[in-house]
């Protein structure tokens, strides 16, 4: 753009301490949306599970607060809650609900009925099945959801950026690369956030391997 | 099943000659086929039986070439099958599978339709056919030509199976294990059916089981063949079952080879002794196998039983020993099936 | 969002929310919500079109010869997770070399939808297809179909189920996501919450808001309906039994 070069080096050296500062930003805003959106959603599935009615109601939620644009959502909260770290967290947790449920309540259903038989017939009380048997057969879906939402709260985050700039992680970057028709600010803001989005995915196959050694890494559908 | 309102005779003699399968280097792998040969009269059902990795099912798809021999020829009426082209070749050859194979998509009469359609029939003889069928299998048209094949049992299904097979009135059948996912009653109720059909429909028929006593049953002739792809031995049940080319035959056919013969005589092929003393011995209907004549002489404790004529009048004195005597004679006749 | 709007009690939102959805004059004219509506469903629309024409065949062709398919697997994972944000704004530098006017606009939208779309469009046609029973497809060869009588005849009908699933999949987040577009220099609904957020009326940052949700939702709907419609009753569960 106007005859500049594409990638100013010199902005880029000059920058590096603002920029380690929004990638910690951005983990920090992902890690809050993904313990809190974990949290409930496990709470959410565990009350699917014992009660079956609950659960459709429940999907068709998550979907349509899914379905509504993230941009929408964080515009719209700025006139309830103000600018506080609120108006970020709460659509990126609302967003994690149809990723983290169908798969926790997936992965409890995947357990196979014999074994909880023989687990019962050995004598397990309902806790020690719970917490030796179930819990690791259904972590395969589980930790696989981690990996979707975690991968989608990194993009998503970018978008808080419309917050301002005390907000939005790498995605300030983006904006404000957009906005000053600056270059380079889009290319760090752009390539990291894919980076970091990329890393994320990639360490949760390992982390897969290593938590679920007996099983082979499975497709996941949300 | 009732008799087919159109009779149908077209059938087309099958040759085996020299045919041979192998899969990468190894010559003994799972699935080859090593120097096939045998005849198949028009008209007749030839059985392919052995254990599980023979080469028969191999040998049934280098027929209709899913698979493709590597030596060799297959015969259809005197013409190699490689030198036709392969989709008209396999729109005249029924298949039937142990999976059924049924379009979950389409309805009944679409699934039975399917090569008529293929063939560009048009509608009204397509449906024609299909009511036709679907009657001659034992399936009431109305009923069931409009339902999907997630809403029929495993019998019917298979029913289905094969009227879709003999939708375009192929002169040759391929059958895969097609009663082996049903239960035994079922089973045995199809065979019966299908046998019945096969004697007004005398189509060239090349069936596959792992089954000896559905092969002993079904086969006008046998293919018996072992571990790796070789043919062991090739004749009629009977042949098969009294001179075992082979200890695996012998093996393969089970030490109650003699009883299975018993099973293909019917108390109308044997010799009867005059009859003295009638009352509180046991009675037997023509049809009675050999077999089942046996068990119930043995289970009455009994020396001897009656055989009757079609007419149900006593025709003589059946015994343990006329029976067994049978099963010596080197060459029993077929029992007619009934 | 810098100055935008602060806390502002509920009931006053929804009343000027309705007044300005209720207002004439935001029906007409260029920037009215017809024009806005139509912007957003054409790119939405192109876009889907576009990566349809590209990664449906493409999901089909894969599934129906098992050819590259690790290929589809190992990569979706990855495409999935490009942020939309970041893709719209790292194309900005590109399309504007290329074109400085639609390049600033309309380009890096379209480019990001278009990518957005992919994945889903082409895993769930290579997966509908990939999954079709191949007893059932030899079984259509023993009966002399030829390929593409088993490809249009049989494993298309069968695969649509989920064929189609990819497809809504796609068309919801390229309708909810095309909102960012407005950021980008794109119009669409999404410029209505720009612009309530720059002129602090609230009314017409939550009458976007407001749409933009029905609109996703409505997409929603119409291709669940859609999907209803098409499949064949011998393969849904209501009729099994």
């Amino acid at each position: 753009m106007n005859g500049e070069p594409l990638v100013r080096w010199d902005w880029l050296w000059a920058h590096l301490g603002p920029i380690a500062d929004r990638i910690g930003q951005h983990l920090y805003l992902t890690a809050i949306a993904v313990g809190v959106g974990f949290v409930i959603s496990f709470a959410l599935a565990a009350v699917s599970i014992r009660r079956r009615r609950l659960y459709p109601p429940v999907v068709v939620v998550a979907t349509a607060l899914y379905t509504i644009p993230s941009f929408a959502l964080f515009a719209a909260l700025v006139a309830i809650t103000g600018l506080s770290i609120l108006t970020a967290e709460i659509p990126l947790v609302l967003y994690t609900f149809i990723l983290f449920v169908p798969n926790i309540v997936a992965g409890f259903d995947a357990v196979p009925w014999d074994v909880l038989d023989a687990a019962d017939g050995m004598g397990f009380t309902a806790g020690q099945r719970w917490w030796r048997v179930e819990l690791p057969l259904a972590l395969p879906l589980v930790v696989a959801s981690l990996r979707l939402a975690t991968v989608s709260t990194i993009g998503l985050v970018t978008v808080s950026a419309i917050l301002g700039d005390r907000f939005g992680g790498l995605g300030y970057y983006i904006l404000d690369g957009y906005h000053r028709t600056f270059t380079t600010e889009i290319l760090v803001g752009g390539l990291l956030s894919i980076g970091l989005a990329v890393l994320a995915d990639l360490g949760f196959v390992l982390l897969q391997r290593v938590l679920t050694p007996w099983a082979a890494a499975r497709a996941v559908s949300r | 099943m009732t008799t087919p309102a159109t009779p149908t005779s077209r059938a087309a003699a099958l040759e085996f000659r020299g045919v041979t399968k192998r899969y990468g280097s190894g010559e003994e792998s799972t699935g080859a086929v090593n120097d096939l040969s045998f005849t198949v009269p028009a008209g007749t059902i030839c059985v392919l039986v052995g254990p599980s990795g023979c080469g028969k099912t191999t040998s049934l798809k280098m027929v209709n070439r899913l698979i493709e021999p590597t030596g060799g020829q297959i015969l259809l009426d005197g013409s190699d099958v490689m030198s036709e082209d392969v989709t008209a070749l396999r729109r005249r050859i029924g298949y039937v599978i142990q999976q059924v194979g049924l379009f979950p998509h389409l309805t009944i009469g679409r699934n039975v339709a399917v090569v008529p359609a293929l063939m560009g029939w048009t509608r009204e003889r397509q449906q024609a056919r299909t009511d036709e069928l679907l009657s001659l299998v034992g399936l009431e048209p109305g009923r069931y030509r409009n339902r999907y094949p997630s809403q029929l049992s495993g019998g019917e299904r298979q029913r289905v199976g094969v009227a879709r097979a003999l939708a375009a009135d192929p002169p040759l059948m391929l059958m895969d294990e097609p009663f082996a996912a049903v239960d035994p009653i079922v089973r045995q109720r199809l065979q019966d059916e299908f046998l019945r059909l096969q004697r007004a429909l005398a189509k060239t028929i090349l069936f596959v089981t792992h089954d000896v006593d559905e092969a002993i049953k079904m086969g006008d002739l046998i293919a018996v063949m072992e571990e790796g792809g070789r043919l062991a031995q090739f004749g009629p049940p009977e042949e098969i079952l009294a001179h075992p080319a082979s200890d695996f035959v012998a093996r393969f056919v089970g030490q109650d080879r003699g009883l299975k013969r018993l099973s293909l005589s019917t108390i109308a092929d044997l010799r009867t002794e005059p009859l003295g003393r009638r009352e509180g011995l046991p009675t037997f209907s023509p049809d009675t196998t050999l077999r089942d004549a046996l068990s119930i002489l043995l289970v009455a404790d009994t020396r001897g039983g009656v055989a009757l004529d079609e007419a149900g009048q006593p025709r003589g004195l059946v015994t343990v020993d006329a029976i067994a005597s049978a099963l010596a004679d080197d060459r029993p006749r077929r029992a007619a099936r009934a | 969002m810098g100055g935008g709007p602060s806390r502002v009690p509920l009931m006053d939102l929804l009343t000027v929310t309705a007044q300005w959805l209720a207002d004439p004059m935001n029906w007409q004219g260029p920037n009215g919500i017809p024009a806005r509506l139509s912007e957003h469903v054409a790119l939405s629309g192109a876009s889907l079109l576009l990566a349809s024409l590209v990664a449906i065949p493409l999901g089909l062709w894969i599934g129906h010869t098992g050819r590259f398919s690790w290929l589809v697997l190992s990569s979706a994972n990855a495409w999935r997770a490009l942020p939309s944000f970041a893709v719209i704004g790292l194309l900005v530098p590109f399309t504007t070399a290329i074109d400085p006017n639609l390049g600033f606009t309309l380009y890096p939208t379209l480019v990001a939808m278009i990518v957005l779309a992919g994945p889903p469009l082409l895993v769930n046609s290579y997966q509908g297809i990939a999954g079709v029973d191949r007893d059932l497809v030899e079984a259509a060869r023993a009966m002399g179909m030829r390929e593409r009588q088993i490809l249009l005849g049989l494993e298309i009908p069968i695969a649509l189920p989920v064929i189609a699933t990819g497809i809504r999949s796609a068309a919801v987040q390229v309708v909810a996501t095309a909102t960012l577009g407005a950021t980008f220099g794109f119009g669409g609904l999404g410029r209505y919450i720009v612009l309530g957020d720059a002129n602090h009326d609230n009314g017409e940052l939550f009458g976007g808001v407001v749409l933009v949700a029905a609109l996703a939702l409505a997409t929603l709907a119409l291709f669940l309906l859609v999907q209803r419609r098409l499949v064949s009753p011998g393969l849904s569960s209501r009729t099994a039994g």
